[in-house]
This record gives C-alpha cells, structure tokens and sequence, in this order.
C-alpha cells in the first residue's frame, strides 16, 4: 500500500514522471480485487481517460461487454473507456459493480489528487482525508501544497494534515513536533486526542505536551458533549411537540379524547408521500421542495380528515368524554387498516432532499440539518398555532366557544361550526407533524401508534389546555431523556422519564401549568 | 344492577362453562354435540377477560377512575402464576436445567434471582398473584388519590404506569424472558396442562371464580361503601365537604379491583400458554375498557357481557375476515358509542328513546 | 330510537357469531387438502408477514393449476393473528382442530414461534417456519426453513474480517431474544479468533426505537479510535428506516463504518432512500438480485401474481419456496398428508432453491442454505459480494453458547430427539 502511496505522490508531483503500464484498464472486468489494483494502476498511469473511468465507475456507469471492452454511458450514447471513442459494443453489457474495498481505493487515489483541484471545498475534503490516513509519505506532497496554497481555510485544513503525519513519522525535530501537537490542540476534536494519545516512543518534553493537549482536548470535548446533548434533546423535544401539538388543540382545548390523533400524524405522512410521487411523476425539477409543498397539502388533508370526524363522529359524542375515547379508538383502528389496504403494509420510502440531508461540524457539535430543520420547523408551526389562536377572528370564535360556550353562542357565533373548525385546526396540526416524521421515521400504517403514547403525556405533563406547557413539556421531556440515555440506556431512561412523570403528577395534580379559574373545577 | 340480571349472568356463566366442559369431555368427538377443546379454551381466555372487565367496571363504573393501565394488573397476576409454571417444568425445559428456565440458560445465568424464589411453592405463587398486583395499586393509589390525582390525568399516569412496565419486562435483564415471555408449560399442581380434562377444569374453575367476583363486586357497590363510592364518582368535592375520605374509598376499591384483574390473569396464563410483555400494552387496557362500554359501565353483568361478545368477535372475524376485521371491530366500537350511548345493556333497560345531548360542555375532559 | 326489535337484531347477530365459533366447519367440503396461512395481516408484523401471506397464496395456486397433490386440490385458510402472541396460539389451535389443516406455514417473531410450539406438539400439526432465527430450538413439528446463527451472522462476520480487515466490533441490535443470542455467539466467537474484549461494543434498545442520536454517536466515537469498526446489526423491524436515516446524516459511511445487517431485506429498503446507504451489507441466504433461471422465473410469477411490477422478493420468501415445495414432495412421497408420516418422509428432501443449488432438509429439522452478502445499491437492491461455495448445515445448538454445546438434534429413529446431549448420551437436555 505504502508504494503505491508513493507512486501517487510522484504522480501528483510530477504527472509526467509515471508511466503507464501494460493496460492498467485490463483489471476492471475482473473481480473486485482485479478492479482495486486496476484503479490504483489508472491513478499513477497518466492515461488521458483513466479520470472519466474512475468517475463511472463510481458513479455506476461503467459497463463491461463479453469481450472484455469497456463502455461508459452517458443517457444513451456509449463512449469506449480505453480509447474514448463512442461506438455500440457486441453483446450483453454487464454494470462493473464496486465494493466497499473498491469504493476505498478510489476515495484515496482521487483523494490525494483533488489536493490541487480548484475548488477550494474540494482540497478541504482532499486535506481531511490525508489528516485521517495521517502517513509520513505525504509529507512532501503536502509541504508542497502548503506553499502554493493561499485561501486561509484550506491552509488551516492543510496545516492539521501535515501535523498529523509528521507526528506520525515521528523523525521530525522536537520542536516542530511541539508546533503540530498544538497544531492538534487547536484542532481539538476526539480523531485529533486519539491521534495524541496514540503517540509512543517520543521524547519526554513531547511526550508532555501531548498528554497536555488529551487532557485539555478532553475537557472541551465534554462541554461539547453536553451541547450536543442539549442538541439531541431539543431534537427529540421538537419532534414530541410537533406530534403533541394538534393533540394540545382536539384534547387540551376541546377536552376530546382522540385516540385517532396518532392517524392524522400518518395521514400526513402518507400525503407527503403521495405529494412526493406526483412532483416525480409531473414536476421533477421540484424534487427538492416536495417535502415544502407537503405541509399545506398535510394540513388540508388531515384538516378536511378531521373536520369530518368531528361532523360525522364526535358532535355527537360532546359531554361525554370516554365515548369519543372508545369511538376514536374504533375509527383510528379502522384508519390503519384502510391505509394498510390502500398502499400496503410496508414501509413507504419518503427521500429526504438534499438540502436536508447531512450534518454540519460546528466545533465538537454535530448537527444534523433534518433535526435542525425539524427544529426549526417545531417551532415555526407552534408559533404560528398561537398566532391563530390569539390574533384570528377564527382564534378569538375558539377561545370564546371554549371558554363559554353559550355566552359565545349568545354573541351570534355558529359554535358547530368552531368546534369543527377547532378540531380541523388540531388535526391539521397533526398532519403536518406527519411531514416531519416521514423524514427522520417509517412511513407505515403503524406510524401514528408509537407516538400516540408519548403525545399524551407531553399534553398532561403541561398542563391541559395550555400550549405553553406543551411547549416546555415536550422540550423537558426531550432533554432530560436524552441526558439520561447514556447514563442508563435507552430502555431504562424511557422508563426513568415515566417513573418521574408519574411523580411529577403527583406532586402538581394539573400539570406545569395548571389553568386556574372555574374550568378546573369542572 | 337488577338482581335478575346478575342472576341470569351467574347461570349462564357456570352453566355455560359447565355445559361446554361435560359437552367436551363425555360426549364422543364424532357427535354432533361433541365441543372440541378448542372452544373449550377460548372460553376459558374470554372468561379470564371478563374478570378483567368486572375490574375495570368497578373502579370506572362506580368510583369515576378510568385505569388505562389495569391490564398491567391482569398481567402481573399473570406473570406471578407464569413463573410458577415455568419452575414446574423443571429438567424438562429443552436444556434440561432442574432449576433455571430455559431463557436464563441461554443467557448464561448461573443461579436464580432472588425474585424468583419461592415460585416453585403453589401456594406461595398464589399469594403472589394476590400480593403483587395488590401492593402496586396500593402504593400508586395512595400516591395518587392523596393527591388528588383526577379525570384524564388519573387516566395518563396510569398509562405511564402500564408502559414502563411493558417497557421493563421487554428487558431481557430484567430476567423474565424478555420478549417472548414465559412459555412452553408443562402442568400445573401436578396436572398436565395439554389434556383436555385439565382444560375443562380451568374453564369451571374461571367461570366460579368469576362468579366469586361479581358477587364481591356486588356486593361491595350495594353496601353502603359503595353508595359513598358512588357520590364520590358524581361530586367528589361534595361528598369531601360532607366529612368522607374519598382517596380512602378510591383506594380500597381500586386495591381491590387491581386483585381481582391479578387473580383473571392468573387463570389466563395456563389457558393461553404463554405470558409475554404485550399483555402489558396500553392497548389492552384500552381494549379492556372498550369491553366494558361494550356492555354498559356500571353494570357489572355488562362487563361479561361485553368482554365475551367483543372477544367472540374478535374471534370470529380475524379468521372469516382476515383482511377486512378491523374495519368491522372498529366499526362496532364507533356503532356502539353512537347508538347505544349505554352499552347494551343499557339498550335493553332504557326503551325510551334519549335525545341526543346538548352541545359540549367545555371542560377540559371528565 | 333504540327499539326492542334491533335489540332482538343484534342477539341474533350475536348468535350468530357465537354458532360460527362453537361450530365451526361443520358445512365445509372435505375433498379438499388444507393448508394453513398463520401471518400477522394486522399489527405491528403487519409490515414483514403480509408478504408472506401472499407468497403462499401464489404456491398453493400454481400447485393447483399443476393439478393439485395426490388428485386433490390445494386450500389456502388464511387467518390473522395480528401481532398478538396469543392469538397466535389460539390460531394455531383453531387451524390444526377445527380446519383440520395438513400443514401450517407461518409465524415470523421467535414469540410467535414460542407461542404456538406447544399447540403444534399436543396436535402433531406440521409448521414450517421461514425466517432467520436465534436456534437453541428442534422440535419434531416444526420445519425451520430459515437461517440458523451459524448460516448468516457467522459467515457475515467472517466476511468483514478477512476482506474489509475489520479489528473492532459493534453489535447493536434490538432488545429480544434473536439479537440477544446471536450476539452471544458472535462475543464468543469473536473472541475465539482473538478480539480483545475492549474491543467489541455490544448495545440493545427497545421495539420501535426511533431516535438513534446517541446511539449512532456512540458508534461513531467507538469507531473513531484507529482500528477499522464494523457495526453488526440485529435491529429489527421498524428501527431500522431511522437507524440508517440517522447513520446517512450523521455521515457514516459504509466505507468508513460498514453496517452488517442481519434483518435488513429488499422489503425494507423498500421504505428507505438507500442512496446514502450503498455499500452497507446485509447478509441473507437469497437476495432478488441472483441471476439465476429459477429466480428469474419466480420473481416473474409474483410480479403476474401480485399484478405490481415493483413488488420486491426477499428471503423469507424463498424460504416458504422452499419450504412448501418440500412438503409437496414428502406428501407424494409418503402418499399421504397424515403429519406423522409426512414429518418422517420429510428428512432428506431436497428440492432446488432459487439461487441455482439444492436445499435439503436434514435430521435437525433444518436445511441446508448458502450464505450471500449483499451490499446495498443505491436503487434499493444488493450487490452479491461475497458467497459461501457450497451449502451450509445448520447449527441448530450453537457450539459457542455453554448450555447447548454438547447438544444435537436428529429426528431419525432410532434417536429422535430435538435435544440429544452427547455427553451424557441422554435425550432431553444439558443435565447429567
């Protein structure tokens, strides 16, 4: 491996000073091991076409014919990678697949080579992967790049890599190898303390000062841990409030048990789906922004949904509170099993834009963009619900229904209609929470179920009837548990959040905040 | 509760389980008449759940507290005579091990945990299936009707209750088999469980003790406790002011339905044959309420009737309608609350027809 | 409203019900051969068993248009146990005394299993069982047509040590008893091929988990330390579509941290955007992308069957081939559908599978299944990378497990027995 590191450095050096060998294409109809030497050969050979074949082969469109040639497509046209002239070949073609030993050989040799490549991003990427091969091999090649480079990130990035392998090829003079620990210090994230702590043989000033930069590494590393911590628990809190949130509005407003809520969390999610299938089918270039035109098309579903139910079901059932539990229970049971027969038991595959995918390194905090945006999200469409509620006509009629009813009826407001309005509103509320799950969760006739549990909780441990205490129950509830989970493991801090919250209803009877007034007497 | 009504229930109860036992047991398997065990042992299973409803229906139907977790009870009850029949397998669990169960085997146990002894003891595992059920609801009750702990709060928290408990016996370190439970029985007081005598037997024996229930029941909503019981389900700050306990009441009728639920899932085991974690689910709990508005809450009679006739159903359409049966079950549930606002047995007491009530009251629930 | 007459309505109904489960059957045709369909179409298993239903209806269809077995026609009776362990049993029960069915296919969870081994030995039914499961386990009525540890994890694991050079393990898996003990033998056999014990990770989380933020960090710290980290993964079900969701964003990739699969098929991937997923392994007996006549063949018959293109084929399903196939041929052979005769003619059936070999059914009640590993492809399908040459026998008492070493099973007399210690020379068990 060393060698052909070698070779690559020279070739980088100097792309004229290798040659190519015999046919370094020869290999890739071969099996995996053929083709993992043959790209380690085509990175070192200089051949014109050996970037445009490694590309398809990465990107799967290389193809092999019987006799042994080798096409690339490209839509319907088919070049020839050897001579990268097109043509139509004979016989079947079969994809050269890759394995994860293939896909490795082709990171490193385009790895070391994009450390020149123009676009800054590119080197960053080409400097993280040599700091994580850390070999003193590179040491050259990098010198080299230091010189020429000037944008002050890539430098940085640089810089971490040349450190790494000089500390790595431990020859270098004591101070210089004082400057790349705090070269590493600086760096101060756990593959910078493992490479510190994996140092032997050093003498004792450097041996030191690197047990120095572990130990301060170790001690930013857990005020990070306890960042991401709050990260994970806010994650978790936002995806408890989005599920909690339509269920503060049909059962903290309007006193409605609805066993159903967890099945417009599913409808949503099932409309996402289907708005995802139509923007593929109609309107590919909009791929990215489907999960966007999900959340109006979520809330008129599951709102429409639910304005049904409340016509249809529950305004007969009002003044009787464990009916509607035993009717919604029925109707969230007969919901599943309609979606079930509609699209199937199995899980629906609801992609995730690019934009939403990945994570960004903040420090030692990693943060995912679909938690973020989920956050993000969490919070727009709670702010939005207390928007309605307090600024709307719509949101004053609800507040008067609730708060008295036939003194509302009195002032001329159709109440029939506000509450179907109301539970619409809830429902809603509970759709677009389906969009939310069916990025970061199964989109199945089941989806609704695991959160049903959970929704309930956050409402009472807040306080029915108050969107505040939904809002700091679920974010409560999100971060004590995922401060628990290393502590106890995921099973045992479920259970602890549990426990805690039984006790919690026994110190304070009505929740974090209780309404006050008449209505508690109720 | 008219006393005819608990009367005909009583007969058709230990004489239908009877009928059904002699029926299985002398007349030949060829005979038209001839119940084959199968039925026999599905009735046992609903009768084991219709002591989970007259539970269910005595602390919701006459003292105002709606469990959502009083299938935690049925299955602690359960799972106390479970681990009695797994020590009665003895050498002949598939490693052989006279002492440990085949699942603590596997997962290189060395030695019994200290809760699981004394099981091996019949009447020690029956005192277990009484104390156990009976300590958590003491404890939960006192914790929560001294403080006050009402309506759907009451509800959620005894939710929470039920699904840490699923949650901790999914726990394959908790030591009771995880999530496949305790299974493979072999006899129980030293009669083989696979014989159809045997069957017949569990079928009488849970339809008396179902019988023992609902006159205990009964007899505990007509004294003059449950008179108390019952104002303090209809005005509980009322009959508060008017110098009564009601935590103290609460608690002594919710102890006691939570034994009755322990003593159902006791019988429930041998006849199932297994007793895994889901039995803890809130879904059951639910379910185990929905039986009891099936047939009329507050009515005890209802309670059976209902737990039997959801169950039969049940039954009945997962094997007629496989792909179609929740459609029906769901569809009965959202019937019953419609058109029979008092479960059938309310139906057949009230001819008059009611009218549909008034808008909502907007209190928050119950 | 509610008027005595529709009180009447619903007693009848009632009555009704109650004469379809006290009698049962009594109207139905006896010229029939039955065969019972036990998979959850509702429920939590909803997800993985309603495939398998369908399956069954196609085999037992194309067998009828093939004129049948022994010049009767096939009868699928289908039931749902929806997700609920003893409703399984008492569904076992119900198809075994009351359809009087001549073999059973179904369950798919070990609890199901458990549930209804009990009915099937009272009733002497038949079961074949299709799905890869933890062993530990043989019984006389039961025909194990899934993999058994040593026939999946074991050849996976020895995959990601000698071709990805994997020197630190991770397994995680879902709290229950087949991930459970896997993961004993895979400790034990680790550590056999001189992995320190620092440096295997072993984790368990609850059904259903769906926020693997700490866990997937955890891996991702454990894996960060120098060796090369492989993550072996008995998640089940419904876990998985967040696990890999949460594996893609926080950028591990299967280059850097491999992910082995044991529960992970074509069917799940269905729900998942596999894009950020290539290169993560999954390790089955059969994967729908083996180029085979057979499997060609079969994939078509359940696409014309099922009338969607798109529907996947995964390895239960293969295992219900393969299954129901043996039962065919050991009935013709015995003459007979009578259990005890066709559980006697069934040991050393061998009927073709789809990947282009033979599958026999040994003494153990197992059969004989090659091992692929698949790498997930970005359109939801794998890549065969690696397979074992031959077939492999299963271990159905695991040789790493203490309490099962000296245990076999073989079902041909003289012995018959499920568990025969070798030791001590006795059927029944470790105990002297």
């Amino acid at each position: 491996m060393n060698l052909i590191r070698v070779l690559l450095l020279m070739f980088a050096l100097c792309p004229f000073a290798a040659q190519a060998q015999d046919d370094p294409f020869a290999g890739l109809a071969g099996n995996y091991e053929a083709i993992r030497h043959a790209v380690e050969a085509l990175a070192v050979s200089g051949n014109p076409n050996a970037a445009a074949t490694v590309a398809a082969l990465q990107a799967g469109t290389l193809f092999a014919a019987p006799d042994q040639s080798l096409w690339i497509r490209q839509g319907d046209t088919l070049t020839n990678a050897r001579t990268g002239v097109t043509g139509t070949p004979e016989g079947d073609l079969r994809r050269v697949r890759v394995n994860n030993a293939v896909r490795r050989a082709i990171e490193e040799a385009t790895g070391a080579l994009t450390l020149f490549a123009p676009v800054p991003a590119k080197r960053i990427k080409a400097a993280a992967d040599l700091f994580a091969q850390h070999d003193a091999a590179m040491l050259p090649m990098l010198e080299r790049a230091l010189a020429k480079e000037t944008d002050p990130a890539v430098r940085g990035a640089i810089e971490q890599a040349y450190a790494a392998a000089l500390l790595a090829a431990g020859v270098a003079p004591v101070t210089d190898r004082l400057a790349a620990i705090d070269v590493l210090r600086r760096r101060g994230d756990l593959d910078a303390s493992n490479l510190l702590a994996s140092l032997t043989n050093q003498p004792p000033q450097v041996a030191a000062a690197a047990a120095r930069a572990v130990a301060a590494i170790a001690r930013v590393q857990r005020l990070w841990a306890l960042a991401q911590g709050v990260f994970y628990g806010l994650s978790l809190g936002s995806v408890l409030l989005l599920a909690a949130a339509g269920l503060a509005i049909t059962f903290g407003v309007m006193g409605v048990i609805n066993m159903a809520h967890g099945e417009m969390v599913m409808l949503g999610a099932y409309t996402t789906f289907l708005v995802q299938q139509a923007i593929g089918a109609y309107a590919p270039a909009l791929a990215g922004a489907g999960v966007v035109l999900a959340v109006p098309a979520a809330f008129v579903v599951a709102g429409a949904v639910g304005i049904a139910v409340e016509r249809l079901l529950i305004r007969f059932l009002y003044g009787r509170p464990l009916e509607t539990l035993l009717a919604t229970w029925g109707l969230s049971l007969a919901l599943q099993q309609a979606v079930r027969s509609i699209f199937g038991a199995s899980n629906r595959d609801v992609t995730s834009p690019g934009w939403m995918s990945g994570a960004a390194q903040w420090g030692g905090l990693t943060i995912t963009f679909n938690r973020l945006y989920i956050i993000v999200f969490a919070a727009l469409v709670v702010a939005a619900l207390m928007a309605v509620l307090r600024f709307t006509p719509l949101g004053l009629r609800m507040r008067a229904v609730t708060q008295n009813r036939r003194m509302a009826a009195a002032m001329g407001i159709r109440t029939p209609w506000i509450d179907a309005l109301t539970f619409g509103l809830g429902s809603g509320v509970a759709g677009m929470a389906g969009v939310a799950l069916s990025q970061i969760d199964n989109v199945s006739p089941n989806l609704g179920q695991g959160y049903i549990i959970d929704s309930f909780m956050v409402v009472v441990f807040g306080g029915v009837g108050n969107l505040w205490g939904t809002l700091v129950s679920a974010l409560t509830l999100g971060i004590v548990n995922k401060f628990l989970e290393p502590v106890a493991g995921a099973v045992l801090a479920k259970i602890f959040v549990l426990v805690l919250l039984i006790l919690f209803i026994q110190r304070k009877p009505r929740g974090l905040f209780p309404l006050k007034g008449r209505a508690v007497e109720a | 509760m008219s006393r005819a009504s608990l009367t005909l229930c009583l007969t058709m109860v230990l004489g239908g389980a009877a009928l059904l036992a002699l029926l299985n047991l002398v007349v030949p398997a060829g005979s038209a008449l001839h119940v084959p065990t199968y039925t026999v042992s599905l009735f046992g299973k609903y009768l084991s759940y219709a002591m989970l409803a007259v539970a269910v229906d005595l602390v919701w139907g006459f003292a105002g507290i709606l469990s959502l977790g009083h299938a935690a009870f049925f299955a602690l009850g359960g799972y106390a005579m479970g681990m009695y029949l797994m020590r009665q397998i003895g050498t002949r669990g598939v490693y052989g091990n006279a002492i440990l169960p085949d699942f603590m085997v596997f997962l290189n146990w060395k030695s019994l945990p200290w809760y699981w002894q004394g099981f091996d003891h019949p009447a020690f595992a029956i005192v277990m299936v009484l104390v156990v059920p009976g300590l958590l609801a003491l404890v939960f009750g006192w914790l929560a009707f001294r403080s006050r702990v009402t309506g759907v709060y009451l509800s959620i928290i005894t939710q929470a209750l039920t699904y840490a408990l699923l949650l901790a016996f999914f726990r394959n370190d908790m030591g009771f088999g995880g999530n496949n439970g305790l299974t493979d029985f072999k006899d129980m007081f030293g009669i083989p469980l696979h014989a159809d005598a045997t069957r017949d037997g569990l079928l009488v024996a849970t339809a008396i003790f179902l019988a023992l229930e609902l006159l205990i029941a009964r007899y505990v909503v007509t004294s003059r406790f449950g008179k108390v019981l019952i104002a303090v389900r209809d005005a509980e700050s009322r009959t508060r002011f008017l110098g009564y306990r009601p935590e103290a009441y609460k608690l002594f009728v919710f102890v006691l339905s939570a034994v009755m639920a322990g003593v159902g899932g006791a019988l429930y085991v041998p006849q199932v044959g297994i007793i895994n974690p889901s039995e803890f689910s809130p879904a059951n709990s639910i379910e185990a309420v929905i039986w009891v508005a099936v047939g009329g809450r507050g009515t005890l009679v209802g309670a059976v009737l209902g737990a039997v006739l959801v169950n039969l159903g049940k039954t009945f359409f997962t094997g007629a309608l496989p792909e179609l049966w929740l459609f029906a079950l769901g569809a009965v549930f959202i019937m019953v609350t419609l058109v029979l606002p008092g479960g059938l047995l309310g139906l057949a007491r009230r001819r008059a027809p009611r009218a549909v009530p008034a808008a909502p009251a907007p209190e928050p629930a119950e | 409203m509610a008027s005595f007459p529709k009180w009447l309505r619903g007693a009848a109904l009632g009555a009704a019900a109650l004469a379809a489960v006290v009698l049962p059957g009594a109207a139905r045709a006896e010229d029939t051969i039955k065969i019972g369909i036990l998979h959850s179409l509702s429920g939590t298993m909803a997800i993985s068993e309603t495939t398998l239903k369908d399956v069954m209806l196609m085999l037992i269809d194309e067998q009828n248009k093939k004129g049948g077995l022994l010049g009767k026609k096939l009868e699928a009776v289908v039931v749902d146990p929806a997700s609920n362990w003893p409703l399984f049993a008492e569904k076992a029960r119900e198809l075994l005394t009351v359809d009087k069915v001549a073999a059973v296919f179904g369950c798919w969870t070990s609890v199901s299993r458990k549930s209804v081994l009990p009915v099937f030995e009272e009733l002497d039914g038949i079961l074949f069982y299709p799905v890869q499961y933890e062993g530990e386990e043989s019984s006389r009525n039961v025909f194990y047509t899934g993999a058994a540890p040593n026939q999946q994890a074991i050849p996976a694991v020895d995959y990601l040590m000698g071709e990805e050079g994997v020197k630190r393990w991770v397994l995680e898996g879902t709290d229950y008893v087949y991930p459970r003990t896997t993961n004993k033998i895979l400790e034990a056999y680790l550590k056999s091929k001189g992995v320190a014990a620092g440096d295997i990770m072993i984790n368990y989380t609850p059904f259903g988990f769906s926020d693997w933020q700490n866990e997937v960090a955890k891996i991702k710290k454990f894996g960060s330390e120098g060796k090369k980290t492989a993550v072996v993964s008995t998640i089940n079900g419904d876990a998985n579509v967040p696990f890999y969701k949460e594996l893609g964003n926080q950028g591990i990739k299967a280059t850097d941290i491999p992910v082995v699969a044991f529960s992970v098929g074509e069917e799940e991937l269905a729900g998942i955007d596999t894009k950020p997923l290539v290169g993560h392994l999954a390790a089955w007996n059969y994967f729908e992308s083996i180029d085979t006549p057979a499997n060609k063949a079969f994939i078509k018959e359940w696409h014309d069957f099922t009338k969607k293109p798109t529907r996947t084929t995964n390895d239960p399903m293969e295992a219900h081939y393969i299954g129901f196939n043996m039962w065919v041929k050991a009935v013709e052979k015995a003459g007979t559908t009578q259990p005890d005769k066709v559980i006697d003619a069934m040991i050393g059936v061998a009927v073709p599978n789809l990947t282009g070999g033979y599958a026999t059914m040994m003494p153990n009640h197992h059969i004989t299944k090659p091992v692929y590993i698949g790498e997930v492809q970005g359109d939801g399908q794998f890549n065969v990378v690696w397979n074992t040459p031959g077939t492999v026998v299963a271990q159905e008492w695991s040789p790493y497990l203490p309490g099962s070493r000296d245990l076999i099973a073989d079902w041909r007399k003289p012995l018959s027995c499920g568990n025969f210690n070798v030791k001590t020379g006795k059927c029944g068990g470790a105990s002297k």
